[in-house]
């Protein structure tokens, strides 16, 4: 069976004629060419597809994209607006919370979720946020820092304006 | 602006950030096809035929192969050719690999497979490393493949004279240790895109940390010139040595492409990747020590047994890597090593972080531990009065340029309180409300060290050639570009060179571009493995650099009527340091240089020392430096559940000078989450020849609620064979951190448990023995019964560690 | 990449146009709520069924509300569940239940009923078509036989949902709709002891609503054994919820294990013997003593089926205490 899909990725509209039974991680990755959704395990057990729907972070390869039109869906491309890099961006890559980069983008998003809701999340808050992204590189030190970093400047920020 | 030292990000980060890196299997081409391997569902098997006509009439489907099409046997080491790309008479585990289909999409080369018979007369399997050991059984592999039926390799060495060191000895401790085999899972799971032009020209892009040796793998099995072959790694996510060896899926989709015309992809399910595996050996160890009343080694007794499942990969490496470099730690004046590899019906195993040496030290890590608490010594203090020093030798002659350890040692007390009061548990988990629970949670701090290679000292097939070449090419707009076949996994080392670039020519490192693991267009890197990275590529590419520096500052010189000794590079600038009046811009400077020399580019190539002692066996363990570590773990038990907890860990690591700091501490960090991982969870189990838990939920891996806080110490010695005084990082802070952790246990609840994965069971099964009055242990009873060969007995250099004869 | 078997999708936007459609579809149809549990099974090839029907587009499966009693309609989200200040304050236990399944990404998107209807998990059935090829199949799905205990006539998959043993211990109800009519059964008759056949459901039925009677003191807590500290199912949950007179006593007490057979485990003895007495260390650890005889651990799960039965006194002992702590 085939849909035709009106899908919302990174602020604009597609309208896709595709199998209905491919995920939003395959339908992400191969007729929207948005590659920068990676994935681990195609069964929900790495985090490594973590997209965000409204918001909320999910698992792209356990997701039905006929189940997700008219929700606003944000991919690792969709974190910068235009040249500027969103904040969680620029920390990752200046203080080495990337190093294979494959988990960065789902554990971005992740993060991306807490601080949108949670301007000064503490590091237990962190942790809980981030405890279904795996990483294998790491030892998520320097993940851990890159959120703490950009919560810091977001909660200063504030308090300056 | 010094860019040595400085904690700058990877210049390659940036388009990890945004998405846009692009990994083999974010790669398409047009008219692409996708390609599926079918798997042997037998452990040991023989293959009496193949129908494959089910699969060819399934529309979409474009070609199939079997064995029959890729015969011919490679292998990583020159020594070990025994895999074939498709099996064509016999499979060797479950997972093997026996038909390959092509087709318009991944989805009928799935279901085409089911269509592909395969008509087995089925062997039994060999699971365990004594099934191995028994002759009676059949052979997994026949011929040259073997030492001896299903023994892949034997080895056995003597340095010094052991019988006078154990005589020498006041306290001899003799027991068996276990380290269990686990997996790299890097989280990208391998894929590989290939392409062939109608002139003959192959294009392999793959998830591969050795492009070099998949070349001549690809050259051997496809019987195509290697000049007409190119591998590029695509961007890498995550190796640890999972990447290292050619691949079957590699020459599958070569192979697919050449017959069909068209370029061919194939994607490694999760599952798949279990079975390349090529992940760290389960390793049984028996261990004899003797020390005098002071705890100073007279002399040490080590056995290793490796299951090394069905194929040779770089076992032999392995085998040798088990025994090599127990000495570069400790003054020991006498050792004796004794490996040996069986063949199994499981997937391979082969080089994960630390290659072969992590089982060891956490073997000898325990083992001295236990010595210390019985002669009533400190086991930091202990440790550090036998610590090799610089510019010696080992008894079984590897060279010592530079060990930091000592420091290391010290900077990990005095940071965690090492040998002090006992600590509180930090975990708030812990801090039950319920009554008497708290006396349920102990807490111990324990101690390890651990040392790794800056490189293999000889690469795995013979030849002269160098291990690292560097091209440098300076453009007249002032950038620089670097060409190296290194590959980055992670961790760094693409953007190593920019670094060194930047340093050397003095300008921004945005100025430098860097182009990698490309045979067509870099010069030949062997690859990212044996943290031979930072030293090999570092030095090649400053010796590229230096000439052309040279041309530089003599058209400078010129220009400026000052000798060119006078001028350095600085700030994007060419500065005379005796009249900072007289100075050139970099692109000033350049064109100039170019003027004069023409075309500036150059070329450097690094080849480590010759060091190899006289014996046979002696390129393993060689290098030009070893990093040096040292951990306290602190944990935190309960004695109802017999759950242990990492509180903390504490590590100190002697990588040499770090050229950038933040990308060493992530290097360190990294180590720890996984030798953190191997000693509570990680391990590949069985169940007959078919692994029991081939996926991410089943195959443990710690979270990021499970992962202690890490203080990293860079303990900065400044070796004389690295590129600005720089050692490894990549591997060695793994190998404290296991040990450290048992010995934690030890210290926490007075049990030994002396194999991994450290699990609650087993704890509860120790401290049920201590509550009987019995050996409070969990580890392997005995070792088995083994026919080492004679040993070869090799005079220790001059300058090793000697025997004193203080007794009769 | 493990892909999905294609199938016929449905997206009714009622209860009513959904069990119309699962009568209309019969045994080809099956119904899926957040997924997190039928689409990986679907990808491994457990469940081929030509026809979906998806259940996320049905507000009034949605919410929690209060009134006698809590009503969780089922499509809530277990994300949901764990931050409701109702539960957290009323029924605590469900809350952490529901807080420690698997990761923040599948809470957000498997919801409570899907959670209670969880396939029953074994690590010969959980795992990738091949796979099974190799082993030669069990009897949960295309084979003969239990890989576990050969010589039975059963399958012994495991009950790995956090959340039921909670719902049977808090005395839970649920409603179950179909195109037939609908009906009210106890949480516990939602059971079956049967690795296949593990739910006291027809397949035409859908669990619509969870009805938790009103709180009125009691006192619940679960407590979950698994090797990380995220993604794993239990392998051992342990529920206890107790209700106490003024004067301290134990009116009523049930406990109920998960994770050690193919349904939730209700620890009858255990319970009776905590009628009338005072939590004391003496009758908590009776009453762990009789928990930890009834269970059946096989070696199944990740970790040991000893070490899991062994744990069962531990938690159940745990439990208790940190429920006279509350």
């Amino acid at each position: 069976m085939k849909s035709i899909l009106h899908l919302r990725v990174n602020g604009q509209t597609h309208e896709l004629y595709t199998d209905t039974h491919k995920t939003l991680l395959e339908v992400l990755r191969e007729d929207l060419g948005l590659t920068g959704t990676k994935h681990g395990c195609d069964l929900g057990e790495c985090g490594a597809c973590t997209v965000l729907a409204d918001g909320t972070p999910i698992l792209a390869c356990l997701a039905l994209p006929i189940e997700l039109q008219g929700r606003e869906i944000t991919t690792v491309e969709g974190l910068a607006r235009g040249a500027e890099l969103h904040p969680l961006q620029r920390a990752f890559a200046e203080l080495n919370a990337a190093q294979c980069g494959y988990c960065t983008a789902g554990m971005m998003l992740s993060a991306k979720a807490l601080l949108d809701r949670e301007k000064n999340p503490t590091r237990e808050d962190i942790r809980d946020a981030l405890a279904g992204n795996l990483c294998r590189c790491t030892g998520y030190e320097k993940i851990l820092e890159a959120v703490e970093t950009v919560a810091s400047q977001q909660s200063t920020g504030e308090s300056k304006g | 602006m010094p860019v040595i030292g400085a904690p700058l990000a990877k210049i390659d980060s940036w388009d990890k950030v945004i998405g846009a890196a692009k990994y083999a299997d974010d790669m398409s081409l047009p008219r692409m096809l996708h390609a599926r391997i079918l798997r042997s569902t037998m452990p040991h098997a023989r293959i009496v035929s193949i129908d494959t006509r089910g699969a060819e009439e399934l529309p979409g489907v474009v070609a199939v192969i079997t064995g029959r099409d890729v015969p011919i046997e490679y292998g990583i080491l020159p020594s070990s050719q025994d895999e074939q790309a498709l099996c064509v008479d016999k499979v060797r585990f479950v997972g093997d690999a026996v038909a390959a289909v092509a087709a318009l999409d991944a989805e009928t080369a799935e279901r085409a497979l089911q269509l592909i018979h395969v008509e087995y007369e089925p062997l039994t399997p060999i699971v365990t490393m004594n099934e191995a050991l028994d002759e009676t059984r059949d052979a997994i592999h026949t011929g040259a493949h073997a030492d001896h039926h299903n023994i892949h390799k034997m080895v056995a060495l003597e340095f010094g004279d052991l019988d006078a060191g154990f005589a020498e000895a006041d306290y001899i401790l003799e027991d068996t240790y276990f380290y269990q085999g686990n997996t790299h899972l890097a989280l990208e799971n391998h894929a590989a895109l290939a392409s062939f032009s109608p002139d003959g020209h192959l294009t392999l892009w793959s998830s591969t940390q050795t492009p070099h040796y998949v070349h001549r793998a690809l050259a051997k099995t496809l019987e195509l010139p290697a000049s007409r072959i190119r591998v590029v790694a695509a961007a890498i996510g995550g190796g640890f040595g999972g990447k290292t060896d050619p691949f079957s899926h590699e020459i599958v989709a070569c192979k697919l492409a050449m017959l069909t015309g068209r370029p061919v992809k194939i994607t490694l399910t999760r599952q798949e990747v279990f079975y390349c595996h090529r992940g760290r050996h389960p390793v049984l160890m028996w261990v004899k020590m003797g020390v005098r009343q002071d705890g100073e080694p007279t002399a040490l007794h080590f056995r290793t047994l490796l299951d090394g499942g069905a194929y040779g990969s770089y076992g032999v490496a392995s085998t040798y890597y088990t025994g090599a470099l127990q000495t570069v730690t400790y003054k020991i004046p006498a050792y004796k090593f004794e490996g040996m590899r069986v063949f199994t019906n499981k997937p391979p195993c082969g080089p994960k972080r630390g290659h072969g040496t992590p089982q060891p030290r956490f073997a000898l890590e325990i083992h001295l531990d236990k010595i210390a608490r019985h002669l009533g010594l400190d086991p930091a203090a202990y440790r550090k009065q036998f610590i090799v020093e610089d510019k010696t030798k080992t008894v079984n002659h590897l060279t010592i340029t530079t060990c930091g350890l000592s420091e290391c040692i010290d900077r990990v007390v005095e940071a965690s309180g090492f040998g002090g009061e006992k600590r509180e548990a930090r975990s708030e988990i812990h801090e039950s409300k319920i009554e008497n629970q708290k006396s349920k949670i102990k807490n111990g701090l324990g101690l390890a060290c651990g040392s790794y290679l800056s490189g293999a000292g000889l690469p795995i097939y013979w030849n002269q050639m160098p291990h690292s070449g560097v091209i440098v090419k300076v453009d007249r707009g002032g950038g620089v570009a670097v060409f190296c076949g290194s590959t980055d996994i992670g961790q760094g080392s693409t953007s190593l060179l920019a670094y060194i670039a930047a340093e050397e020519f003095g300008i921004d490192v945005r100025d430098v571009r860097v182009i990698t693991a490309d045979t067509d267009l870099t010069p030949v890197d062997l690859g990212s493995y044996s943290s031979r990275v930072t030293v090999m590529t570092g030095n090649a590419c400053i010796s590229a650099i230096r000439p052309l520096k040279q041309k530089i500052l003599d058209a400078a010189a010129e220009k400026l009527l000052v000798p060119a000794e006078s001028l350095s590079f600085r700030d994007g600038e060419i500065i005379c340091e005796d009249d900072d009046a007289r100075r050139l811009k970099w692109t000033e400077a350049i064109a100039l240089a170019e003027a004069k020399h023409g075309t500036l580019s150059g070329t450097g190539s690094y080849k480590p020392p010759k060091r190899a002692g006289p014996y046979k066996g002696s390129g393993v363990g060689i290098s030009p430096s070893y990093s040096y570590a040292a951990c306290v773990a602190q944990v935190s038990v309960d004695i109802e559940t017999g759950q242990v907890r990492v509180e903390k860990i504490w590590l100190a690591h002697d990588g040499g000078r770090a050229l950038n700091p933040i990308l060493v501490e992530g290097q360190v960090e990294g180590s720890v989450y996984m030798g953190v991982g191997e000693a509570l969870m990680e391990e590949m189990t069985y169940r007959g020849g078919l692994h029991k838990a081939p996926s991410l939920l089943d195959y443990k891996s710690l979270t990021m609620r499970d992962m202690p806080p890490v203080e990293t110490f860079l303990v900065e010695t400044n070796d004389p064979e690295g590129p600005f005084g720089a050692k490894e990082a990549g591997q060695g802070p793994l190998l404290p951190v296991p040990p450290a952790i048992a010995n934690a246990i030890y210290d926490a609840i007075g049990v030994r448990i002396d194999e991994t994965p450290i699990t609650p069971d087993k704890i509860l099964k120790a401290l049920e023995e201590q509550e009987k009055g019995r050996a409070a242990r969990f580890g392997p009873k005995n070792f088995p019964a083994v026919k080492y060969p004679e040993p070869i007995r090799v005079e220790p250099p001059e300058d090793a560690p000697r025997l004193e004869r203080k007794k009769g | 990449m493990l892909r999905l078997p294609p199938f016929e999708y449905h997206a009714p936007r009622s209860i009513e146009q959904a069990v119309n459609l699962g009568a209309e579809h019969g045994t080809a149809a099956m119904f899926v709520a957040g997924g997190t549990d039928l689409y990986p099974n679907m990808k491994r090839r457990q469940f081929t069924p030509q026809v979906l029907i998806g259940l996320n587009g049905v507000e009034e499966l949605r919410g929690i509300s209060n009134g006698d009693g809590i009503t969780i309609r089922a499509g809530t989200t277990l994300h949901q569940v764990s931050n409701s200040p109702l539960l957290q304050t009323q029924y605590p236990a469900l809350a952490t239940a529901a807080k420690l399944v698997s990761t923040p990404q599948l809470r957000a998107m498997g919801t409570l009923g899907g959670n209670l209807c969880l396939d029953t998990r074994c690590n010969y059935y959980n795992q990738e078509f091949s796979w099974r090829q190799a082993l030669g199949f069990c009897m949960k799905k295309d084979g003969e036989i239990c890989m576990v205990a050969p010589g039975s006539s059963r399958c012994w998959a495991v009950s790995s949902t956090d959340c039921a043993p909670v719902v049977v211990a808090l005395e839970g109800r649920v409603r179950l709709v179909s195109a037939r009519g609908e009906r009210v059964i106890a949480a516990s008759d939602l059971y079956r002891d049967d690795g296949i056949e593990y739910l006291g459901k027809a397949r035409d039925e859908i669990v619509t609503e969870i009805l938790l009677p009103p709180a009125d003191g009691t006192k619940s807590v679960y407590l979950k054994l698994r090797r990380r500290d995220s993604f794993d199912f239990p392998i051992l949950g342990v529920a206890a919820a107790l209700r106490l007179a003024s004067n301290g006593e134990i009116e009523s007490a049930r406990i109920v294990l998960g994770g050690v057979g193919s349904r939730p485990l209700e620890c009858v003895d255990s319970a009776r013997l905590l009628i009338g007495q005072k939590l004391s260390h003496k009758v908590i650890g009776a009453a762990a003593e009789a928990a930890w005889r009834p269970a059946r651990p096989l070696d199944n799960t990740d970790s040991t089926h000893s070490y899991r039965k062994k744990m069962a006194r531990v938690y159940v002992a745990r439990a208790l205490g940190a429920l006279s702590e509350q």
